[in-house]
């Protein structure tokens, strides 16, 4: 089982946390803290996997994470999960998510929260890997946007649509250009 | 944290300012959450953040108590206390809203609303009660994601009571016509069965539905589940191994549609898990692992692609071939595949082909051999997990020769680590395998130290405890104690010496107790000495009231002499006004004692050590005092727990009338819980709660204190081996010396041809994996573990225990001959010739003299042995001696046949014996009978049977344990089994241990036995029934199915409940009926059920929590079966 999903920047500012166990606020941004601290101090060239933290700790589960550009996207399983497998859905995860918003980049994460944890509701359900196709995970949000969008028109008069569409969704602009914050995904093996 | 966070917030305002962009700046001040963030960014320290986000929250507070705020607005704030809760600030006054939400916005503001409910809110929440309703409605949606929706928040998280609320529509969506649905229905029924298998265990044929469903992803799905229950139950789910194996074919095969490929590899995910599946299903039974090979041999053959999802499912396909029943031809190629991952270049497969390496290693230790030189690399490694691993490996390889050399590089590693978790992890094995093979005082002291000294105080307290109950217990030769003991002073007083800042409080602890105890078997050091170092201690600041107290008694027991008594006065002084009431006690101590010293000599004297100290543990001596100030007016004692229940009983609510006779075969605690103190608490608490008292008693029982302390109240029983080894080693003959002496096969693998650097290599890796190759070929045959080598330990305690009575040179060579047996076992007799071949001359000549001693044992005729054992066995366990083709019809002794009882199971065989099982069901208790059955020519001696449970106090029915089973022969052991903790099955584990013709044999085995053996009829009238009724407070309803096909569906039903379960039936009046039962320790559960319709509502109560949920299961299949 999937314990917890956490994604985090070079400098260990949270940009999403699920947990599917409960924890109390407090120990989840421990949790978090240490997650950071014990990842962030692995070198480039090691391998993915991470025994026990304190928190999470014991011997039974695992970090699993993976590192790209300036986000660390880390998963904590418990034995029932394959290694390699999870490492391969944090890909699957990753690139769902570049094709979602064209080009993903952290900023992306912040402001658009809700739909990444969307998005990964329709791969990881109550800590169980739902879907790991991309494709049928894309087919699922999309379904859901267009229903949302049908139901803004439906409950907007026909000429404020485009401008409540403006003000409710605002579109990220792309233009802007932040240095490396850019997380775009290589495409594919990052990993020797 | 603070530095990072200001690294993070000095860093991202200039990376957003860099760009003065209008795209940037209207993103920010176009919606608040864009401000807010941005507002975080500008900031500089974390202390201004907060101010910032407790602002912001309090906005946000004021935005969503507002009246007349919009859904949409709603829905923005949600965002925004989404963002601030991650940051870790809680925004509780939120998540009513967020609930709110949920139940009243469209589509996309509810969709919201669940996220932030499931993000802010845990099962246990109590508004979460509130969503019920919401989830409900959503779920009879005809809007998909409506009901998309309500089951990801029901999959994430839904209070435990109010599953049977929505069970039955999750249960219709299973039939839902999108494979969505189904899918994500499915993934909620997991979820049910997780946190309540009790009430989804009726739809368990639908899961099999699931499991055939047309749509891939819901089998997918079922397959959790079915991971899941198969884990629980291995037996039940056998003889779908067919089906998941047929699934694995057509999945491996490529049968799936192309849409299921990942990187042209068809379905990994599914593959793993099936993988898991089997592999657990084919533990130890042969039959549904031959139906697996096929598939495992297909399997590893098609995943050849280079690609990480390809090796994930070679890793699963290897793990499950080395766990099921073994197949050579699979294996072979199993250890091919884990040679390839160790010696990958990339870093994950290494990583794993090290934990593949170590989870095989007990049954092939020979695949160790053939990496030898990569271990040694990887023990070099930059990544520490990597290291970790190996060393991890090399813990599973240790033995008696190889110990120093493993112990060293796991020395290495724990200096360099900074991790806590692995450090604590590290240096418990260090303790461990260095009290199991230590082959040397000197060696085994300093290694201890260092453990002591770099684990600090985060050691787990267990280790300092058997280290010292090591040193005190001591082993069979006085001499070797005395020797043992005086390394530890002579290093301590060193320690002592020297720099004491650094050393952590309980490597303190052990030092003062060793000192206190030992110091005085250096006749040449001089008591003050000692006393002065002690003192020392006790004036640095950062020791700990507890160390204190460790070095005041420690001086307390060497304060003789006029010097040391001096200085004993004057830190009695210092601490006999001290804050802390047990060391100004323990000052006081000191005090009294350092200046009588009759009565010092008397209360510690010098040799007292190694004889057993009598305990008064009723405290009588205290009678005569208890009852003077009970005569006097005093208030009798309760124990702690039944002064919490009455303190629980004044606050809660009594909701029963004042004079409350209640029947006197009612359950003791709520007896004394209700009644006023009677003379039996008081008798009860005098001589139960001994060590309450004893902390206020007075100075006679001081030394006990003392060492009570040290070891906590039990547990330590297995230490006297590690003791037996060590002395084993400790003998001049023993094979410790240096490496490769011929025949040690580690030279053998070893490349000829190699550069001088890899010398240094090799020489490390010859002295690693010493003594492995040796033990090839026995381990394959049977496979043996370090775990069940630890029990055996355990269980031979109380025979090491009276050998240390006896104490003599026999004893202890013949148990260091069993110590080189245990070892390095073989299975056969032929193979026993290798092991004396193998070691060392003096040895050779000990065991072939023990060889020779068991077969002058066993030649005596049969009848003379059996006639012997049935004498000394009389007491406790017939004895039928029976012809081996006899042996299949057992048949319970006479006594017991008459009553009810459960078939004659097996349990286990192997070539020598055989061991069945049965239950007896009697009136106050339940039975259980083992038949150990002697199939071979030999005879068994030193049996030791062992039958431990979780939930059931097990005690065994006789005075004196089995000892011997004479060749063809057969005894019957009985357990007398009492509930603990009632569950829906009881499993007994127990483990036989036994010697035949001089070979160490031991076999293990489990047994089920039902709740149902233990229930029985609870005959009260329906006034008493009336008055348990309210005093019980556990309870559960649940709606089970009526026995239709009768005159009286509701007498039937019960009939049918009687008949099956043992119930009493008390009384029907009309369509409700009222049933009582009893465990067999008269643990009351009372039922209580009313027809409604087709079915039968029951309700059942019982002072024991988990009772009534027990029960109904098993009503519930009962009712089922019909």
């Amino acid at each position: 089982m999937i314990k917890a999903i956490l994604i985090f920047n070079n400098h260990g500012k949270p940009r999403l946390s699920k947990f599917y166990e409960h924890y109390t606020e407090d120990t989840e941004q421990q949790i978090i803290r240490e997650t950071f601290h014990l990842v962030s101090k692995r070198d480039e060239n090691v391998c993915n996997f991470l025994e026990g933290g304190m928190l999470i700790g014991g011997s039974d589960y695992k970090l699993i994470y993976r590192h790209y550009a300036t986000l660390y996207f880390v998963f904590c399983v418990d034995s029932s999960e394959s290694e390699l497998g999870i490492l391969d859905l944090i890909q699957v995860f990753v690139e769902t998510l570049d094709k979602c918003f064209e080009n993903v980049c952290e900023l992306d994460l912040i402001f658009h929260v809700d739909k990444v944890h969307n998005i990964l509701a329709e791969m990881v359900m109550g800590g169980m890997v739902l879907e790991t196709n991309m494709n049928e995970i894309i087919t699922q949000v999309d379904a859901q946007n267009k229903m949302e969008k049908s139901e803004v028109s439906a409950r907007a008069p026909a000429r404020a649509v485009s401008a409540v569409k403006n003000m409710n969704l605002p579109e990220m602009p792309r233009n802007i250009n932040i240095g490396d914050i850019s997380i775009k995904v290589p495409n594919l093996p990052s990993f020797k | 944290m603070s530095d990072v966070v200001e690294k993070t917030l000095t860093a991202l305002p200039s990376l957003l300012s860099l760009d003065s962009q209008p795209g940037s700046a209207k993103l920010s001040s176009s919606s608040k959450l864009g401000a807010l963030i941005r507002g975080i960014t500008e900031l500089t320290s974390k202390h201004e953040e907060e101010k910032l986000v407790q602002h912001e929250l309090a906005s946000l507070k004021d935005q969503v108590s507002s009246p007349n705020i919009s859904m949409r607005q709603m829905k923005e704030a949600m965002v925004r206390a989404i963002y601030c809760e991650m940051l870790g600030y809680e925004a509780s006054f939120s998540y009513i809203h967020a609930i709110k939400l949920a139940q009243q916005g469209s589509i996309l503001d509810k969709r919201v609303g669940y996220l932030a409910v499931c993000l802010f809110l845990n099962e246990n929440h109590e508004l979460l009660l509130l969503l019920v309703n919401t989830v409900l409605k959503d779920l009879q949606s005809t809007n998909l994601i409506e009901v998309c929706m309500a089951l990801t928040v029901v999959s994430q998280m839904f209070p435990k009571d109010m599953i049977p609320a929505i069970l039955p529509l999750v249960e219709e969506k299973l039939n839902h016509s999108k494979e969505i649905i189904r899918r994500k229905a499915v993934l909620a029924l997991y979820k049910f069965y997780l946190i309540a298998p009790n009430q989804v265990q009726h739809i368990h044929n639908k899961f099999r539905k699931a499991l055939c469903d047309k749509d891939p992803g819901v089998m997918f799905a079922s397959l959790h589940i079915y991971l899941q229950m198969i884990k629980d139950n291995p037996e039940g789910y056998k003889d779908l191994t067919a089906s998941f194996v047929t699934i694995l074919k057509q999945v491996v095969s490529g049968k799936l549609p192309m849409d299921f490929n990942y990187h042209s590899v068809p379905a990994p995910w599914l593959q793993i898990q099936l993988l898991r599946i089997l592999s657990i299903l084919g533990k130890n039974d042969q039959m549904s692992s031959e139906i697996m090979y096929d598939v495992l041999d297909e399997s590893l053959k098609r995943a050849e692609i280079n690609h990480n999802i390809t090796y994930a499912i070679l890793y699963e396909c290897v793990k499950c071939i080395y766990t099921i029943y073994p197949n050579s031809d699979l294996l072979e190629k199993a250890a091919k595949c884990i040679g390839n991952f160790v010696i990958s270049s990339k870093i994950n497969l290494k990583y794993l082909g090290l934990k593949a390496l170590t989870f095989v290693i007990q049954q092939d230790p020979k695949l160790a051999l053939q990496h030898q030189m990569t271990i040694i690399e990887c023990l070099d490694h930059p990544d520490i997990i990597i290291k970790r691993e190996t060393l991890e490996l090399l813990f599973r390889i240790t033995n008696a020769q190889n110990v120093t050399v493993i112990v060293e590089k796991m020395l290495e590693f724990l200096h360099q680590s900074k991790d806590d978790h692995s450090t604590i992890d590290l240096v418990g094995k260090v303790a461990e395998i260095a009290e199991k093979y230590a082959p040397e005082n000197k060696w085994f002291i300093e290694t201890m130290n260092t453990v002591f000294s770099l684990g600090g105080d985060m050691i787990q307290p267990d280790i300092p405890n058997s280290f010292l109950k090591l040193l005190s217990e001591g082993f069979d030769s006085e001499e070797e104690n005395q020797k043992l003991r005086l390394f530890a002073v002579d290093s301590y007083i060193s320690l002592l010496e020297g720099e004491i800042k650094k050393l952590p409080q309980r490597f303190l602890q052990v030092i003062s107790w060793v000192l206190g105890e030992y110091s005085h078997l250096r006749t040449d050091l001089d008591s003050a000495r000692v006393i002065t170092l002690l003192a020392k201690l006790l004036d640095m600041k950062q020791m700990s009231g507890e160390t204190k107290t460790w070095v005041l008694m420690a001086m307390t027991k060497l304060c003789s002499g006029e010097s040391s008594i001096s200085i004993a006065q004057s830190v009695c002084d210092d601490y006999s006004s001290s804050m802390d009431t047990v060391l100004r006690q323990r000052a006081h101590e000191l005090q009294l004692l350092s200046q009588d010293s009759a009565l010092r000599g008397q209360l510690l004297t010098l040799h007292s050590g190694s004889e057993p100290l009598e305990v008064d543990s009723s405290l009588s001596f205290l009678d005569a005092f208890v009852s003077e100030a009970l005569a006097a007016g005093a208030a009798p004692y309760k124990p702690p727990h039944q002064r919490q229940e009455e303190l629980a009983q004044e606050k809660a609510l009594s909701l029963e009338p004042y004079e409350l006779s209640l029947p006197i075969n009612m359950s003791s605690s709520s007896l004394t819980g209700r009644q006023s103190p009677t003379l039996m608490s008081v008798s009860s608490g005098l001589s139960g709660d001994s060590t309450e008292l004893s902390l206020k008693g007075n100075t006679t029982i001081l030394k006990l204190e003392g060492v009570k302390r040290v070891w906590g109240k039990e547990g330590y029983l297995s230490r006297k081996d590690p003791l037996e080894e060590v002395i084993q080693v400790e003998n001049p003959s023993s094979p410790s010396q240096p490496t490769g002496t011929g025949g040690t096969p580690s030279d053998t693998p070893t490349p000829s041809a190699t550069p001088e650097p890899e010398h240094g290599k090799q020489q490390l890796a010859s002295s690693l994996f010493i003594g492995l190759g040796s033990q090839t070929s026995v381990f394959l045959m049977g496979k043996s573990d370090p775990t069940a080598q630890r029990i055996r330990r355990k269980v031979k305690t109380p025979n090491s225990s009276m050998a240390v009575t006896e104490r003599g040179s026999v004893s202890s060579t013949s148990s260091a001959v069993d110590n080189l047996l245990c070892n390095n076992i073989p299975e056969s007799a032929n193979m026993v010739q290798e092991v004396t071949y193998e070691t060392p001359p003096p040895y050779k000549t000990e065991l072939d003299a023990r060889l020779n001693e068991d077969l002058i044992d066993s030649t005596p005729s049969p009848v003379q042995s059996n006639g012997v054992e049935t004498t000394s066995d009389k007491t406790e366990s017939e004895i039928t001696d029976k012809p081996r083709d006899e042996c299949s019809s057992i048949s319970l002794p006479a006594k017991l046949s008459g009553l009810p009882h459960s078939e004659v199971t097996s349990l286990c065989s192997n070539q020598t014996v055989e061991l069945s099982a049965c239950h007896v069901e009697k009136h106050d208790y339940v039975l259980l009978v083992i038949f150990i059955s002697n199939s071979s020519d030999s005879d068994m001696e030193n049996i030791h049977l062992q039958v431990i449970s979780e939930q059931l106090e097990v005690s065994l029915l006789c005075e004196s344990p089995l000892q011997d089973i004479a060749k063809h022969s057969m005894a019957v052991c009985q357990y007398l089994l009492n509930v603990r903790r009632p569950v829906v099955h009881f499993e007994v584990v127990g483990m036989l241990s036994y010697q035949t013709s001089s070979e160490n044999q031991e076999v293990e085995f489990s047994y089920k036995l039902p709740l149902t053996s233990f229930v029985r009829p609870l005959e009260v009238s329906t006034e008493q029934y009336g008055t348990m009724w309210l005093a019980f407070s556990n309870d559960t309803k649940q709606n089970l199915a009526l026995v239709t096909d009768g005159q009286d569906p509701l007498t039937d039903t019960l009939d049918l409940l009687k008949k099956k379960l043992g119930l009493h039936v008390v009384e029907i009046i009309g369509v409700e009926g009222i049933v009582a039962c009893r465990l067999v320790q008269d643990q009351p559960c009372l039922l209580h059920c009313r027809v409604h319709g087709r079915t039968l509502a029951v309700w059942l109560r019982s002072p024991i929590p988990e009772l009534p949920d027990c029960l109904l299961y098993h009503c519930q299949r009962v009712l089922e079966e019909t």
